[in-house]
């Protein structure tokens, strides 16, 4: 019995360890990989020149034109995510009857569950034409487009977190601003919103981070063609089209060509990673608070 | 107009942004499937989902694509469930509690939070290049787990966490061992958990683009995938494919498939969201 009990404790503990050996795998192949490539490019090279064009006769290697293109989509995505989301949260949360929330929430959750390239789908059918109307000198594929659609995907995202912290907020709190005689807007915004800002700033956090990393939306509809602007009617590539871009073309295995996908992603890892960690203590911290 | 009165606009001004900007996602959503089901839904017939992928868009189908998709779904299953499930038993309940506890923990939320893309990069390099895998179902497979797994593994965590623990203690009071509680007692208590997180997760899985394209699953296969080695491709490559074509008929080729993907998408979550429903109502503690 207490052999089975160890063999079994033992298994599980090496399933455990799958998900180290994941982070460690991640690391590896990305720094790995990319100090080959560094050892040919140099990195100040890398971080400051403006054209990034490893896949042409003439090679460039400065990430800044893909470092733009993710900022602007990103950008885009936030300001259209950030408000509606936050507004959504504050009223499922304080003004919406109990019936309306229960409805309206898991079709916000369909939200989320839709895949990346049916909304990519979206963005260059439904959207892109849509702008055309109204910037008539548009790019067909544009920032824009790609990251208003990226917006709509993380609205359900921002607000259900933002609504946990917003509930999280003890009652007491609520109370005594209503027997001030507050409104609910008041009370809302000077006292829930301050009380529950940490939650609130994690769900923005989180937010970015998956608008910098999403792949499909910015490969189908804002181009592959790096180009070091902010202007979002432009055609730009955001790091993680160029690694898809790469790897639908032929590229020899080996080559530096090959190898700029491992520096481009390991820039993406970075960003994403420390986000994800900022997000992470801001959320131990708050959650300690409460308790 | 005194102040009160400005609050009291101010608070019904705000309650109607809110249930507008509630409105607009939902009904952007239904915009968006709205115009699919226009474009799509007259192209779906048998011989869409029989024939092999073609040049000519009216003759070409999704079977390579969704055979590819459904044996990516099972062998992502058959890997990623028995080792996130474990994995979660063994954090939740063996794990000591401490530094390395919070250490693992923090690695499972960063894991949960890197980009698809570069799951495809890890997959690449260990499960093509290094284990020879080549572009295989099971490379997508094992690249498609690694993938999940961190969603397996906090839905078996918090399912087990909320078994009330006077029911382990009634086990181990009955001079059961550790795996015998869990085994007994445990899981069958959280299984309803465990279900929706694993159901969720690969709804996830069969939807992911990204990856897939960077182990190297080709766009155009013509045949279908008859074992766990074979090259293969995925329905959401091949509406990609189709999308990224000038040509107006792949669009609605690709339209016609998201309709498949999405209708397979929501039924996987309503089954989630009913088995949730479900061992929430029958687990009142």
């Amino acid at each position: 019995m207490r052999v089975r009990e160890w063999i079994i404790e033992r298994a599980l503990w090496l399933c455990a360890l799958i998900t180290v050996l994941t982070t460690i795998g991640i690391l590896w192949v990305l720094l790995s990989q990319s100090l080959v490539f560094f050892r040919e490019v140099s990195i100040i090279e890398f971080l400051t020149a403006r054209e990034w064009t490893p896949l042409f006769v003439n090679k460039q290697y400065g990430i800044l034109p893909l470092l733009a293109g993710t900022a602007v989509t990103t950008f885009v995505a936030i300001a259209v995510a950030l408000p509606l989301g936050i507004t959504i949260a504050i009223y499922l949360s304080e003004y919406a009857s109990r019936r309306v929330r229960n409805a309206f929430k898991p079709m916000l959750e369909v939200l989320a569950a839709v895949p990346t390239v049916v909304y990519g789908f979206f963005a260059l059918t439904v959207v892109t034409p849509f702008l055309k109307d109204i910037f008539p000198e548009i790019a067909t594929f544009n920032a824009l487009s790609a990251g208003i659609v990226m917006g709509v995907m993380i609205i359900p995202m921002v607000s259900s977190l933002s609504e946990d912290a917003l509930h999280a907020v003890p009652k007491s709190l609520r109370e005594a601003s209503y027997g001030m005689g507050a409104t609910r807007f008041q009370t809302s915004f000077k006292v829930l919103v301050p009380a529950a800002s940490s939650g609130i700033i994690v769900s923005v956090i989180l937010a970015l981070s998956r608008a910098i990393g999403e792949t499909m939306i910015v490969t189908i509809a804002a181009g592959q063609q790096p180009n070091l602007t902010f202007n979002p009617l432009e055609t730009v590539e955001t790091i993680t089209a160029y690694i898809v871009q790469v790897s639908l073309g032929d590229v020899p295995y080996g080559s530096i060509e090959y190898r700029t996908i491992f520096a481009a992603g390991l820039m993406l890892f970075v960003f994403t990673f420390i986000l994800n960690n900022i997000s992470y203590f801001i959320r131990k911290k708050y959650q300690e608070k409460y308790e | 107009m005194n102040s009160r009165v400005r609050n009291q606009v101010r608070d019904k001004l705000f309650e109607y942004l809110g249930i507008f900007s509630t409105a607009i996602g939902i009904f952007l959503l239904m915009i968006f499937i709205g115009s699919i089901l226009v474009d799509g839904l007259g192209r779906i017939d048998w011989d869409f989902m029989t024939s092999l992928p073609s040049r000519k868009a009216e003759k070409a189908g999704i079977l390579t694509a969704w055979t590819g998709s459904l044996w990516l779904f099972f062998l992502t299953a058959v890997i990623a469930i028995p080792i996130g499930v474990a994995a979660g038993i063994y954090l939740e309940e063996y794990g000591r509690k401490g530094r390395l506890a919070t250490l693992l923990e923090i690695n499972i939320t960063n894991l949960a939070g890197v980009p698809s893309v570069i799951y495809g990069i890890l997959g690449l390099e260990i499960f093509v290049r290094t284990m020879h895998l080549g572009g295989s179902l099971l490379a997508g497979a094992c690249t498609l787990s690694l993938l999940i797994l961190p969603i397996i593994i906090v839905a078996t965590r918090e399912s087990i966490k909320a078994v009330p623990s006077s029911i382990k203690e009634a086990s181990y009071g009955m001079g059961a061992t550790r795996w015998q509680t869990m085994q007994h007692q445990v899981l069958p208590a959280a299984g309803g958990g465990i279900a929706t997180g694993i159901i969720l997760a690969l709804s996830r899985a069969i939807g992911e683009t990204a990856p897939v394209i960077v182990i190297g699953a080709l766009a155009y296969v013509p045949f279908v995938a008859r074992s766990p080695m074979d090259e293969f491709t995925v329905l959401p490559i091949q509406i990609f494919n189709w999308t990224s074509r000038p040509d107006h008929a792949f669009i609605i080729n690709a339209a016609a498939g998201i309709i498949i993907l999405l209708a397979v998408t929501f039924l996987l979550n309503g089954i989630a969201a009913y088995l949730r429903y479900k061992w929430q109502k029958n687990t009142q503690w």
